[in-house]
């Protein structure tokens, strides 16, 4: 039993070398604004939790992050590329961006083993035998290589969210998003998943993880994000965070997560 | 939520061993009887009926068909009988509702065409041959070329070339059936993922055209490539009588074909285009690989209707002069000589059982294929 210890905070030095950047980002859907003047940077390997009411916009924010949403003022750099219209930018920015969403979203005619190597393979142009190899590295990572021959459809829930991280680090993202991973599995199953992430936490990848899971956070997050109502709130490390909330709105949030 | 172990029990499900399924309980026919047909007095009054009514048409069909039908003979015992079939009619025609007035001499190299396709599809659709790629350039690229080569033919190569207006018969059903079929699906894909694009000129392309040609009937689609490209196009390049209405067949059913893969792509989830995008996969990669597999088999019944239709609208070239096979069926029930009381229904019959083997055949395949698609990724 290792247990996972975060300690290492980094510490924020010049601007160029941040990860993500987001400067005064401002989304809407329609005439809902959904992210009002956004600022966030996130140095390389700092790990991110936010968390915030349903529909605050936290999906929105780091959907924005790799483009599956598109945001309308402000400006989003990944590490160093800004987020323009330009095809071939996004697709740059979505190589070095890993994501794993709340509904797994696996390919459910493919096998998972299929599923892992598709990008390898298609994007990365990596022959199949070097792909399938990588994938069942990251299929061992994750604890179901057993499964590597098996549609997503035979999967219990744990068992498909830590096929989709497997396949998202197949592609040895920089930086991993989180769309809350375990808030459709049953709560025994939750820890499976939880375990695979603290333990990914330990290797310097940059994470932005959106959860509700406080241990987690207390746990692994270098800061936690509060967003309320398409704004970020507060953001300051778990410590302060969760001891000492300075906004109404994360007491009262955290007065009911942690009821 | 604290001390997260690495090993989590749960992660472990191979501890248990396995159990037999418990004994099936086998009911006898008489209680599924009971069950399914005699529930109740007035489903058992329903069931007497409609058996008798069944029993009642089979004995017509089969004593039209079989008991009392000409198996022997020839004209002279046809038009003695007035009860049966006339199969010694089908017989002597048979060649011509095969082939048409195509050159006796040259009919080899149809069936030398239909037997090379015939091996080539079965090559292609049989799930566990070896190389379906193979079969599938072979069917697709070289086939066209041999199949013109040998049916047209090519002066040079000592096949004298034999006029489309002397083809007829099943020839022409099938080779406008397969052209059809070939053509129709993948540009119904492309109509279908063009009017789901979202470039606005290419949207509205797609959308005018599939309902300009789902809007009015075929037989007007057809007259319109027959008789109406000739006034728009120079001389030289009017396409041939028997491929105007190919690519009207072509065009107009994958119209159709465009919206029953239109509903497949509807029903597949947001949260696949997103994984996919989020794995830096191009569009066409994505479409290619994810979106068009899953919604391709979600539609297959819709697709394999699609065929079926265009296969019996086949008959439909017969009016702007294409010597179908129904239409030789026709030509050949009004020849004099066989002017037997059943000779109509006979070749009728006939073409109805013609139309009906293929029709059947292509549905038997598609439930194959989606029981096939089932036990593949639905555990
Ligand atoms: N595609 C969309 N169209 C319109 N409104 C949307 C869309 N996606 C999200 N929203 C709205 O934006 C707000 C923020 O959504 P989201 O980022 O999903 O919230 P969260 O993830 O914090 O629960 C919500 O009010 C939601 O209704
Ligand atoms: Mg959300």
């Amino acid at each position: 039993m290792v247990r996972q210890t975060v300690s290492a905070r980094r510490v924020v030095t010049s601007e160029a070398a941040m990860a993500i950047e987001l400067r005064e980002v401002n989304k809407w859907f329609g005439s809902f604004h959904a992210l009002r003047d956004i600022n966030l940077s996130v140095s390389p390997g700092e790990r991110i939790v936010i968390c915030g009411p349903s529909g605050s916009g936290k999906s929105t924010m780091i959907r924005c992050i790799n483009h599956l949403e598109e945001h309308q003022t402000g400006e989003i750099i990944v590490n160093g590329r800004a987020l323009t219209e330009d095809f071939r930018k996004i697709d740059e920015i979505r190589r070095d961006v890993g994501m794993v969403f709340q509904h797994f979203n696996l390919f459910p005619h493919l096998t998972v083993l299929d599923n892992c190597t598709l990008a390898l393979i298609w994007v990365r142009r990596m022959p199949r035998k070097a792909a399938e190899e990588v994938a069942r590295r990251y299929l061992d990572r994750v604890r179901i290589a057993e499964k590597a021959h098996s549609f997503p459809g035979q999967l219990s829930g744990g068992q498909q969210q830590r096929a989709a991280i497997a396949r998202a680090l197949c592609m040895n993202p920089k930086i991993m998003l989180f769309d809350e991973p375990t808030s459709s599995l049953d709560p025994e199953i939750v820890k499976e998943v939880l375990d695979t992430m603290v333990s990914l936490a330990g290797e310097g990848r940059t994470m932005l993880c959106v959860t509700h899971e406080m241990g987690f956070a207390r746990e692994v997050a270098d800061r936690v994000v509060f967003m309320d109502r398409g704004e970020i709130v507060e953001a300051n490390t778990p410590h302060e965070f969760f001891g000492n909330p300075r906004s109404g709105r994360a007491r009262q949030f955290l007065a009911q997560v942690l009821k | 939520m604290s001390g997260h172990s690495l090993h989590s029990p749960l992660a472990n499900s191979s501890l248990l061993p396995p159990t037999a399924p418990p004994w099936r309980i086998r009911r006898s026919p008489a209680a599924w009887m009971r069950k399914n047909l005699f529930s109740t007095p007035f489903s058992g009054v329903l069931t007497i009926c409609f058996t008798a009514l069944a029993a009642w048409l089979l004995y017509q069909l089969l004593s039209f068909a079989v008991f009392d039908a000409v198996w022997t003979g020839g004209q002279e015992e046809c038009r003695a009988n007035p009860d049966g079939a006339c199969w010694p009619f089908i017989v002597e025609k048979f060649d011509y509702l095969r082939y048409g007035a195509y050159p006796v001499a040259e009919r080899w190299r149809v069936d030398l065409t239909l037997i090379i396709g015939a091996v080539l599809i079965v090559w292609l659709l049989w799930k566990r041959a070896p190389q379906r790629n193979v079969a599938a350039l072979l069917f697709f690229i070289a086939y066209p070329v041999v199949a013109f080569v040998l049916l047209r033919g090519v002066a040079s190569l000592n096949l004298p070339v034999i006029d489309t207006v002397l083809w007829g018969g099943l020839l022409i059903t099938l080779l406008m059936s397969v052209v059809g079929i070939v053509f129709s699906l993948p540009i119904g894909v492309l109509l279908a993922l063009g009017r789901r694009s979202e470039l606005p000129l290419v949207r509205a392309v797609c959308v005018i055209f599939i309902e300009v040609v789902r809007g009015v009937p075929f037989i007007t689609v057809l007259f319109m490539a027959n008789f109406m490209m000739p006034l728009f196009v120079p001389d030289y390049l009017t396409p041939d009588r028997l491929l105007r209405p190919l690519i009207a067949i072509a065009l107009f059913s994958s119209a159709y074909m465009a919206e029953v893969v239109r509903a497949g792509l509807q029903a597949i989830p947001k949260g696949q285009y997103e994984a996919a995008k989020a794995l830096g996969l191009s569009y066409f990669t994505i479409m290619r690989l994810i979106i068009l597999p899953q919604a391709l088999t979600i539609v297959i019944p819709g697709i394999v209707s699609t065929f079926i239709g265009l296969f019996k609208d086949t008959t439909l070239v017969a009016i702007v002069g294409i010597a179908d096979f129904l239409r030789a069926v026709e030509t050949a029930r009004v020849d004099p000589n066989w002017a037997g009381p059943t000779i109509s229904s006979t070749g009728y019959l006939f073409a109805g059982l013609v139309y009906w083997i293929f029709c059947f055949g292509m549905s038997r395949y598609s439930q194959a294929m989606e029981r096939e698609f089932a036990r593949g990724h639905k555990s």
